[in-house]
Order: structure tokens, then sequence, then C-alpha cells
């Protein structure tokens, strides 16, 4: 006897779709004899674990929309399928429970029941029942002691409580075929009296339906076994996914005609429903051909021919793969060094192969999220009602699709996620109303894939977070000092509930509340590379919103040399590569080495320098006298990290290469600077780079994966801070230095001197196929100018400013850097074009005020375009 | 009480020995990634048969002398908690049977970092073999940023 063990884990079976494997419907096939009874069971359990799910799933939608036929239909297939399983292999009690509900589920579906919220709990009930009871069938291999009385006796109680269905059942009733009066013979054998006692509308007539085959697999139909011949009117029921169901749902096909056809196939009948149907006059080829259409594209969207592959063999099946792309990358090398023209050409071939292989292996691990979301309506509805809620659930991108193991991983963020919308972000309908809602609060999940990367949303349109309440919190706690609670900024609030220990529902509801939550949230979507953000304005909702990889196993990667050692980049975070010549063009500002690229300035982060492998006082580009004398040509790879830019200088730009990412040894987990390890082409390990965590080591951005309190507690923080924006620095003359306000600039150009041109007195340029006016702005500031150094210029750098229509040329004499400051400003005496002075990196800057001089300079121009544009 | 084996090597002239069912393997010099930024007892990265096993210095570790420049180490593949490390050093000896019985603590005037990472010798013949702790050798503080 095989253990139980061998069942572990329903879930653990995923549909492998598009292997083209096509499966035989299962019960269609004879049980072969070396088929034990073990794994009738195992496939038992793991079939009726899915349709349970189907079950929570639908049940929840049928309450939203009572009168859908369709829905009650496959409700109570399912459940009948479980219960004639269940007899067949003989877990009584199981059976008793089944039979219970459909009995209710009978009622339903002939009106003579309306569906209550009550009714729904009740069959909810019975669903988590059978549930509870499949788990102990895996557990024992037999159903448990308890037989479940109080459940079927609610379930009795309901039958029979409920007011009857208002008239609109009646056609949907004749639809579904209505049965004639009970007969002994529906009734499962091991059903106890009291249970007869209350079937009084038989639902086993209805439902011949041998087995929860995929519709789509059953274009050939399958015989319908329970059906007595010449009892056409019973004998069938139109399923949608069928050609019979399609022909008569377009009224292509008389009932009556299916069941006669549906009987020649019993007799022997070994061709097609259609070719019978055509053949036997009942119904017109091309309607059959239409039905056969439509059919198709049904398969298209429901469930394709799929094969169950144990998830640890398609793990297996990974890691091979992931050995076998290291092993052709040895290959490729190989035959790159050697001669020999087969070598290559089978190298050539084994590459495409792997390359193909690897792909079609990924998609086997794809899963879409909407597995994951599948349980949310239940979810929702059993929290909605315990907290005195109205919730309606809205889903979009549910196909989106994920690895495997990240979809296991954000499993329970998610649903954390959804509890805490549920119970702390949606307020109570009558809460809702007073405050001009729609009483029924929204919850929406969306899922979309953006630059490699998958965003999952969960917003709900609730009370929003409190930020006062928070900051309170946060101080009560002892999270933060008072002080410095008031001063953060309302974004990093709102990621105080991040931190450990933080909860601030004011009791503690069985739902959430109990401190634990949000970090370990956020420490979870981190664990798999991905970032957890929030947006919330009170009154309105919040927003939480999780950026995950697509996949951790395989990615595609840059590879650089420097100092001897080689090293990964993940193409995600790459923006280009730029090769210079020289490294003449390296300018610094302050010290910190910038390169303009486009004009912007690209600041530079040194990888040696930044990994230590060179000393500090090696040729560098910070000393501006060495900057004319480095000769040798620079590699830059351009790497956006968060919202920055920044330029990697590295010695060497190898290729682009698919790795495989192997985590570091526990000895490394605490080096930001690699995201973990790969096995080169070589055979040699090569490090993988962590791009955020170079730019924090390079202090290029804040600390932003730190948690917020550390942040916070920096001592950059602690000092005033009003708002902060960017500026674009210029020189103007040799000592003075202005500000502009980025939003004010459109972009930055250089032109050689001779592009300047005279149109009367004005100085003019043209620009984009405009002409536009230029404005000098050491002649609106007076600075102190080298002569000679302005006669000697070649080039001019240009701020192109546009307001309206009209675009104006602001000439500097040098621009010096972007900046992001919290500068307060001072006004000191007026100066015209200046709208005060401030301090940025230690040095007092004026902050011009752009659309002033462009106004002095240039009267009437702006004017007009101004009274022109409105 | 049973006899122990050990797999025993040499640093620096001592004698050092790890429980043999602490030891997956033992091989010969290896092609090492270094790794930047990492603690100076790590000396780098080695391919183990497509495995990306951490390679520590044990003589740093131990705060040893160093080798000298040119020297070649062996490396002991140890299991540890935190997965498979493999540890540095000059020379492999063999594998041998000691008894419980001529184990002994170390002595009060060891100090410092081996003290901690040595549970304590045995007596042997001519020699004392001193009995790693290959779990606390293998934890090394997350390097300090």
């Amino acid at each position: 006897m095989r253990r139980s063990t061998e069942t572990k884990g329903m879930a653990g079976i995923v549909y492998v779709p598009s292997l083209g494997l096509p499966l035989a419907p299962q019960l269609q096939d004879e049980v072969p004899a070396s088929r034990t009874m073990d794994e009738i069971v195992k496939d038992f359990l793991i079939e009726s674990g899915e349709n349970l799910d189907r079950l929570d799933q639908e049940l929840v939608k049928l309450e939203a929309d009572t009168r859908s036929q369709e829905l009650l239909a496959s409700i109570f297939r399912t459940i009948h399928t479980i219960k004639g399983s269940c007899g067949f292999l003989g877990f009584a009690r199981l059976e008793k429970v089944a039979h219970a509900g459909e009995n209710l589920l009978s009622r339903l579906r002939d009106g003579e029941l309306a569906l209550t919220a009550e009714v729904t709990s009740g069959l909810l009930a019975m669903v988590d029942g059978v549930r509870h009871m499949l788990s102990e069938i895996q557990a024992t291999e037999h159903d448990g002691e308890d037989d479940y009385k109080e459940l079927r006796k609610e379930l009795k109680r309901l039958q029979g409580g409920a007011t009857p269905a208002p008239p609109a059942a009646p056609a949907a009733a004749s639809e579904a075929s209505s049965p004639p009066p009970a007969t002994a013979a529906d009734e499962p054998p091991t059903a106890p009296p009291q249970a007869d006692a209350v079937s009084s509308p038989s639902p086993a007539k209805t439902t011949p339906e041998p087995a929860p085959v995929p519709d789509t697999a059953a274009a050939i139909p399958a015989p319908a076994p329970a059906a007595a011949p010449g009892d056409p009117g019973v004998a069938y029921r139109p399923a949608p996914g069928r050609m019979g169901g399609v022909l008569v749902e377009r009224g292509s096909l008389k009932p009556e005609d299916l069941a006669t056809a549906l009987h020649e196939q019993e007799l022997g009948d070994r061709r097609r429903l259609g070719e019978i149907l055509v053949a036997l006059g009942l119904c017109k080829l091309e309607d059959v051909l239409a039905a056969q259409q439509i059919l198709e594209t049904r398969g298209r969207t429901a469930g394709v021919e799929t094969v169950r592959v144990g998830v640890s063999l398609l793990d297996k099946l990974m890691n091979l793969v992931g050995e076998l792309v290291l092993a052709r990358n040895q290959l490729l090398q190989f035959s790159n060094t050697t001669q020999n023209g087969a070598l290559s050409a089978v190298s050539q071939r084994m590459n495409l192969i792997a390359t193909e292989l690897q792909e079609e292996v990924m998609k086997t691990r794809m899963q879409p999220i909407g597995n994951v979301w599948n349980k949310f309506p239940r979810t929702v509805r059993d929290l909605a009602l315990s907290c005195g809620k109205e919730v309606r659930l809205e889903m979009e991108g549910q196909d989106t699709e994920l690895d495997r193991t990240i979809i296991e991983a954000i499993k329970d963020p998610l649903t954390h996620l959804v509890r805490n919308a549920l119970d702390h972000g949606i307020e109570a309908s009558e809460a809702r109303r007073r405050v001009g809602k729609d009483a029924i609060g929204c919850l929406k999940l969306r899922a979309f894939h953006e630059g490699g990367q998958v965003n999952i949303e969960v917003t709900d349109d609730g009370a929003g977070l409190d930020s006062d309440r928070i900051r309170r919190k946060a101080v009560e706690r002892g999270l933060l000092p008072s002080e410095q609670a008031a001063r953060l900024p309302e974004r990093d609030v709102f990621n105080l509930i991040f931190l450990p220990g933080f909860s601030t529902a004011e009791k503690v509801t069985n739902v959430s509340g109990r401190g634990v939550g949000m970090d370990v949230v956020k420490t979870n979507v981190e664990k798999i590379g991905g970032m957890v953000d929030i947006q919330s304005t009170a009154g309105k909702g919040t927003t939480v919103r999780v950026k995950i990889p697509l996949t951790l196993a395989i990615i595609p990667a840059l590879i650089v040399r420097c100092h001897g050692e080689r090293y990964a980049i993940p193409q995600i975070s790459l923006t280009e590569l730029v090769r210079l010549e020289s490294g003449k063009a390296i300018e610094t500002v302050h010290g910190a080495p910038v390169y303009r690229l486009r004009g912007r300035l690209l600041p530079l982060v040194y990888l040696s320098r930044t990994l230590k492998t060179v000393r500090e006082n090696e040729p560098s580009v910070a000393q501006p006298a060495t900057r004319s004398t480095e000769p040798l040509s620079m590699n830059i790879v351009v790497l956006q990290a968060e919202s920055r830019q920044f330029g990697l200088v590295v010695d060497e730009i190898l290729d682009t290469e698919e790795i495989v990412v192997k985590p570091l040894g526990q000895q490394l987990k605490g080096l930001s600077a690699y995201s973990g390890a790969t096995i080169m082409g070589d055979g040699r390990v090569a490090l993988i780079l962590d791009v955020l965590g170079l730019a924090q080591r390079a202090q290029l951005i804040a600390e932003g994966r730190e948690s917020v309190m550390q942040e916070s507690r920096a001592e950059t923080r602690t000092e005033t801070a009003p708002e902060q924006s960017s500026f674009l620095l210029a020189e103007n003359g040799l000592e003075g230095r202005v500000a502009i306000p980025l939003p004010a600039v459109a972009r930055l150009e250089e032109f050689p001197r001779t592009a300047i041109e005279r149109a009367g007195a004005q100085e003019v340029m043209q620009y984009r196929g405009q002409i536009i006016p230029l404005v000098r702005l050491s002649e609106i500031i007076p600075a102190t100018n080298d002569p000679e150094m302005q006669a000697a210029a070649v080039s001019i750098q240009v701020i192109i400013y546009t307001e309206g229509k009209h675009t104006v040329g602001l000439i500097v004499d040098r621009i010096a850097d972007i900046v992001e400051e919290r500068a307060e400003l001072e006004r000191l005496t007026p100066r015209a074009g200046v709208a005060g002075s401030f301090v940025i990196q230690r040095q007092v800057t004026d902050l011009l005020d752009v659309p002033a001089i462009v106004r002095a300079a240039l009267p009437g121009l702006l004017d007009t375009a101004a009274a022109g544009g409105t | 009480m049973a006899a122990e084996q050990f797999c025993t090597f040499f640093l620096d002239g001592r004698f050092f020995g790890v429980p043999v069912p602490h030891v997956q393997e033992v091989i010969g010099p290896h092609e090492m990634t270094p790794v930047p930024l990492a603690p100076e007892v790590v000396s780098g990265m080695i391919n183990l048969r497509g495995q990306i096993v951490v390679a520590i210095d044990l003589r740093r570790r131990l705060q040893l002398p160093r080798r000298a420049e040119g020297g070649v180490s062996m490396n002991v593949v140890v299991r540890s908690l935190g997965g498979a490390v493999s540890l540095q050093v000059d020379e492999i000896g063999d594998v041998i049977e000691v008894e419980p019985s001529t184990f002994e603590a170390p002595p009060e005037t060891l100090q410092g970092a081996e003290r901690a990472m040595i549970l304590g010798v045995h007596k042997l013949e001519g020699k004392l073999l001193h009995v790693l702790d290959t779990e606390k050798a293998c934890q090394i503080a997350a390097a300090a940023e």
C-alpha cells in the first residue's frame, strides 16, 4: 500500500498547457487493471480539490447573480460529481454531506427556494465540510468519524425554511429540463433515511454528466451513460461546451433530435455527433460547421488540453535546463576558440535548441495570477459578512503570468493585503453612506506587466490612511521620536506601516490588527526582489502596489569586466551603453565625476572604486588636473536604479548572456552590492551586481531599501526639510552660479557659436525648424567674465525654455549639474530676473525667474503668447 | 563510546581535524573568484560542479600568519547549516580514528579567535589534534557595509 504522502498537497500540481499531448478524457478510459485504488483516490482528491475551489468561486458569483441558471447548473454538476465519486469509492459520510448539499441546490434550481446569504453560507459551509473530509481522506485514507450531523441538519433546515423564489425562475427551470419526481434509484445507496425524506425533486436525474471531463475535450461527445435510452426528454443536458449543446443553444437543433443522435452513438455509431446529425438529416451541415467554430474559440478561452505534471518534476526540469544552459555557454565558448566548422555548426544548433527549450520550460512554470486570486471572492465575501460590510471585488488582468515560485511567494502577502483592505480600509456601509459614498465598497485587484516586471495593485475606496494617526501610533510604539514623526513627509509616513510591530487597528479583530502583517508583506515581497509601495488619500482610499520580477531563475545579463574579474549586470536595469574614446568628456561637479549625456548630467560611479578593487588614489578624474591627461577610452554602462540614472564605469563590456542566478552563500548575504552569483561559460564563478545596492553604496540614492525608520533617523533628515525640488545649476561668468527650477527647462543643448544668427538687433538661432530668440544670461545678471575665455569658446550652452507656443534659448556659460535640494529661499535685495538666493552645495546660488528674464529681454513676446494662448 | 573518525589537515604546522560526517569532500587547488567587499576571511567563490561555494581562508579565520605568496591551498568542503563551505587549508592529512578518552577541552590560556572555534584537542602520540568547530568557523558576520 502506498503511503498517502504521495498525494500530499493537492495544490502542488499544476496544469501544463500547450505541451501538445492530447489527454483522453479520463472516465472514457477503461480503468486499467494496473491502476491501483490508491491512484484512483489520489485522482479523486486532486480533482475534487479543484472542484471545491471552483465551487467557492461560483457560489460567490451566484450570490451576486442569483438568476444565472448556468452557474447553478455548473455548481450542481460539480457537487453531483463529487457525490458520485464518493459513492464509487465508498466514502459514505462524505457522500451524505454532498448529498445534503445537492438536495438544497436542487430546490434552488427548481426555483422553489431563493438564494439568500444564509443559504449561500450554508452551501459554503458544506464545501468547507467536504474539503475537510477530503484532507481527512488524504491523511488517513478514510473519511473520518465526523458525520457532520449539524451541517446536514442546517442544510436540511435551509431547504424548507426560506421563502420560495420569485417567479423569475420558471423559464430557467424548464431550460434545465426539470425532472420527474424522484425514483429510488436516484438516491445514493448509502443515503440515510432522513436525507431520503427531503429529496423531493431528485437532482441526479438531470445531470448524467459522466465525469468532470473538460468540456472542450468533448467535441467528440461522450456517451450519456446514465440516461435511459428512449427517454429523450431527460436524457441529456445541453452542455454549452459540446457540439450538441451549441447546436441546441443556437436553435439549429431540436433537443429530441440530439437525444436521438446521442442514442445512435450509444448504440455503437463511431462517427462524430455532427456527422451523425447531418447524415440523419437532423441538422444542416453549415450549422454544424458554425458550431464547430464556436467550439474552437471557446476551447481557446476555456481549458486547453492539459496534462498533470508534478511540480517537483517541473523544478527538476528547470534545474536541468539551467545546467544545460551553462553547458551550452561553455560549448559555445569552446567552439569559438577552435576553427572547427563542424563543431561550430553543431554548437550553433545546440544553442538554438537550448534557447528554445529553456523558453518552453520557463513557460511551464508560468501561471496566471488568477490562480491566486481565485480564492479571493470567497475570502472577500466571508470577511465582508463577518465585518458587516458590503464589498464588491473587481479583478483586472487575471491572465498576467508569473513564475510559479513567485506565485507561491506572493500568495500570502496578497491575501494579507486583501484582508487588510477589507478590515481597515473599507468602511461599514453606514459610515460610507454618511460621507456620501456608495454603500458598497469596492476592492480592486489589478495586475499588469511593465518593463519586465509584474505590477499588482490592491486598491480600496475606503477611508484611506490617516497620516496623523500613523504618526501618533509610531510615536506611541516608540518607533520614532515625536518631533521626527511630525516632520516626516506624508509619503514616508505611510511607509511606517511596514515597520515591524506596527498596527493602527483600534481594536484587534480576528481578521487583522495583531501588529504582524504589513512588515511581513514587505519582507516577503522584498525577498523575491520585489518592492511594495503605498499610496493613500484620506477619505478616498488606499492603493498598495507590489512590483515583482517575472522570474528569478534565468535572466539576461550584460557581462562586464573590471580588474580582470567578470561581473553580470541584470539587463532589466540597463538603459544604454556609452563608449568614450577618451576620458576628456568627463567633467566634475564639485569633485564628483559626471558625463554629459544628451544634455543631461549623468553621475558616474567607478565600479573598481565602489568595489574597492583599486585604492582611492589611483588615477582619478576627480582631480581636474588629471582630467585632460586621462588617455584611456571609457566604457559607461548607463543604469537605472529606482528613478535615478547613473553611469557605471567599467574596464570592458563583454557580452550579453543568459545567466542562471544562484544565491550567494550565507557568508556574503550582507553584501548589498551583489544580488547573487552565476557560473560563466568557462566554469568560473561571476558575481551578479545589484544595481540598487551599488547606487546606494555610491550614495547616489538614499538608502531606500533600509527601513523608513533608519532613513528618518539619518542626520540629513533631522534638519528642517522644505519641499524638495530639482534645480539645474549653471555657471554665470567666473564666479556666479545660478539655479533654474528644472520644470522650467525644456531641453539642454550645445551649439557651435556659429549657430547664432541675427534678426535685426535680436540674436536668434534655428532650432528644430523654428527660429528661436536667444537671451544671454550674462546680459541679464551682470557677471565678471573672462573675455579671452569667451572668445575662445567654440560652442555655446543653451537652455531651451518653452512657454505656450514660444520657445526661447537662454545662453549660459556652462551647465554644471542637476541637483535635488530642499533649499530654503532667501530674498535678498531684489534684482531683476532673480527670485531669490539660496545655498546649494555650500555655495550661494541665485534662483532665476526665467519667465521674468525672458520678458525683460524680449518685451512683449511672452505676453502676446499668453494672450494668444488663452 | 565508540571511536570517532576525523579528517585531518595542517595549518601553519598545526594539526587540525574535522569529524568525517561534517566533510562533504576534499578537493585540490581550485579556481577561485574573488569577492570584493567581502570579509577578509572570504577568499572567494568556487564552482563545485555547478554549485557555488564560498571559500574561507582558515588561516585568516584563525588569525594565523598568512600563507606565503604563491602557496597553493587545499579545500576541505564541509557541510554547514548555511550550505556547503570550502575551508582552505595548507595540506591534507589522513583520516584517523581517535578514542573519546583522549579528548580534552582547550586550555584556559588559549585566547582569542581560536578559542571560539576550537572545541578541544585530542592528545595523540607526539602531537595534538585540534578539533575545529566547523559551524563556528563558517559563521561569518555579514560584511559591515
